[in-house]
């Protein structure tokens, strides 16, 4: 108690110095949370992926369409339970500035690959009824207000024209990572267009979903999708989502290792902030010390005073950096809105910020409390601070 | 009256003392035999660089002598280890400074109560013996007080109180009155005259101040790190007649 005392009044002595150093904490356990945050929600995709599903895409490249006709050749392969299939929209809301991702899909096959997303027997009804009709992630509803039964204009870009479709559910999450930020239409209603206008653009697809019993079957699995192909005029590559969804994030890797290269450079910066004031400290304090130890306290109680009271610093630090990071994500991830739909602070990154505000004090306290442990007490007294 | 037993509480035999700078060895202390009877109230005298600094620190167990024992209560504490030493300077040495070295952030109370943190006293038995401590320095109305609240005397007393809160035998003053006006520093003198008297404390005094080293029951002078014929003080003539010189 009386430790914990003297820690407290020991840390706030020179209160511009302590706050200036706080304030270096905060923003770095802040920065260093958001930065993890950024990473995290990249990732999220990855992270959000099922086991048990398969992506199949041109082996050529993602932008070249296979035949829809593939998707009962797949389901015929062994190990493959369930198939289905998803078209970028790429629709415009009002503005560029509006952006959300849009798939058509083949929805009764396509919502039993993803329970993930949780809906109501009536609005999941509505939407397989409705060939116009849409269902949207609570988040984007959210953020545009919509409604079940409202009307949502998208100006084609890579189906011209503009495309009114009616809001039929809103689907939840089953997890905090699970996508809210997407619209999903029919595909039937794009293609029955399509036949009509571009004939030789309709009855394909730019992906299709996969459903297999035992993730542990995937690579065999994915073998003999691709097998079936081989040769043919549209082959195949077909990976895990997790493999599909790492496809994306690898291609903005060099910025992604740069971000978290800074993120640990920030607080590399901060230990030494930190060092140095711990340093500045235990030099004034050295004859107080000293004169501990001449009346008989041990060492170990120096070490104890200097690293209790970096820690305690780096603690509070540490606290209102994670309180910084988790105002700022929520602000952040309202203003980047469907672009990064998992922008939020996870458990993991709220324990890495900790570790770090704590590693910082420690590392901070070390070198002053190793040498104030050792310090002459007969030199020490003579200190004038 | 003090109480000053057959038996010396401080036996000091061909202790040397010398510092190294530079790879030269530069003696400080030279062959010191000195004894202090239990109760004694002794003041160190001698001109600056003499050694009476450095024999103060090695009788309270802070510096480790080049060679020679330093017996004190029968142990000699130049064979003690630090955590050994740090142990017996918590029991048996209360120190008075010149600067009196309070604890800044602590509070007159908190740092008298710091040397019973070394020891198994309860919270409340702690306070208890704070008390009477501050009692003894008549320092009760400013225990809430933080050192730079207090004046240079009212410091001093409060080191003075930490010194003997945890009832050690020996107390060791390194110019205690130092940095204090003659009237503060007479208090002082007056304190640990009364501590030496009437709580039996052995008070080891380094002091430039002929007035103050007045006070002591004897006086030890230093000269170029060699301790120089024994002589009563004034205090001692009077109150106890002149003390044979000592071998």
């Amino acid at each position: 108690m009386f430790l914990l005392r003297l820690l407290l009044k020991n840390a706030f002595r020179h209160k511009l110095r302590t706050a200036l150093t706080l304030v270096g904490l905060v923003v770095a356990i802040g920065a260093f949370g958001l930065l993890r945050t950024l990473i995290g929600a990249w990732y999220a995709g990855v992270e959000a992926s099922s086991s048990t599903r398969l992506v199949t895409r041109s082996a050529v490249s993602l932008t070249f369409a296979m035949p829809i006709s593939y998707a009962q050749r797949i389901k015929a392969v062994e190990g493959v339970s369930t198939v289905s299939w998803a078209n970028w929209f790429g629709g415009i809301y009002q503005s560029e500035r509006n952006f959300f991702p849009q798939f058509a899909i083949e929805p009764a096959s396509y919502l039993k690959l993803y329970p993930e997303y949780l809906l109501s027997d009536e609005e999941k009804l509505a939407f397989l009824k409705d060939r116009q009709g849409a269902i949207v992630g609570q988040k984007l509803a959210t953020q545009y207000g919509w409604k079940i039964g409202d009307q949502i204009p998208l100006r084609g870009t890579i189906y011209p024209g503009t495309w009114t479709f009616t809001l039929r559910g809103i689907w939840h999450g089953a997890e905090a990572r699970t996508d809210e930020g997407q619209m999903l239409v029919q595909y039937a209603y794009i293609n029955e267009w399509l036949r009509k206008k571009a004939p030789g653009r309709a009855d394909l697809s730019g992906a299709f979903i996969l459903g297999i019993d035992n993730p542990q079957d995937a690579a065999l699995i994915s073998q003999r999708v691709d097998a079936e192909f081989k040769n043919s005029l549209s082959e195949t590559l077909t990976e895990t989502e997790a493999a599909f969804a790492l496809s994306f994030v690898s291609m903005s890797e060099a910025i992604l290792v740069a971000i978290q290269a800074v993120s640990f450079i920030i607080i590399v910066i901060i230990m030494a902030v930190m060092a140095n004031t711990m340093t500045m400290t235990a030099r004034e304090r050295l004859s107080e010390y000293a004169t501990l130890k001449a009346l008989g306290f041990s060492p170990a109680f120096v070490v104890k005073l200097l690293f209790g009271e970096s820690l305690l610093i780096a603690l509070i630090g540490g606290l209102l950096g994670m309180a910084l990071t988790l105002t700022a994500t929520a602000g952040i991830g309202k203003a980047l809105g469907s672009f990064l739909p998992a922008f939020a602070v996870t458990p993991t990154t709220m324990a890495m910020q900790l570790a770090a505000a704590l590693l910082v004090g420690a590392v901070a306290a070390a070198w002053p409390a190793w040498k104030m442990s050792r310090i002459d007490i007969v030199q020490g007294l003579r200190h004038v601070a | 009256m003090s109480s000053v037993d057959s038996e010396p509480l401080i036996r000091i035999r061909d202790l040397s003392k010398a510092y190294r700078r530079g790879g030269q060895s530069i003696p400080v202390l030279l062959d010191i035999q000195l004894d202090v009877m239990r109760g004694d109230f002794v003041a160190l005298m001698g001109p600056s660089g003499s050694g009476k600094s450095t024999l103060l620190n090695l009788i309270a167990g802070i510096d480790q002598p080049s060679s020679g024992r330093i017996e004190i209560g029968g142990i000699d504490i130049a064979t003690l280890s630090e955590s050994q030493l740090a142990d017996w300077r918590a029991r048996n040495v209360g120190f008075i400074f010149q600067f009196y070295n309070l604890m800044p952030v602590l509070t007159a109370f908190e740092n008298i109560e710091l040397p019973l943190l070394l020891t198994g006293l309860t919270a409340r038995e702690r306070r208890a013996h704070v008390q009477a401590a501050l009692d003894m320095v008549s320092l009760q109305d400013r225990s809430d007080h933080y050192p730079n609240e207090l004046s240079g005397g009212q410091q001093q007393r409060v080191a003075i109180a930490r010194a003997l809160v945890s009832d050690p035998e020996l107390i060791v003053a390194d110019e205690p009155t130092g940095d204090l006006d003659r009237v503060t520093g007479g208090e002082v003198l007056t304190l640990l005259d009364d501590l030496n008297r009437n709580l039996g404390k052995t008070i080891v005094m380094v002091t430039h101040d002929p007035k103050a080293a007045a006070r002591a029951h004897r006086m030890v002078h230093l000269e170029k790190g060699v301790l120089v014929p024994d002589e009563p003080s004034a205090a001692d003539a009077s109150e106890h007649g002149p003390r044979p010189p000592e071998a």
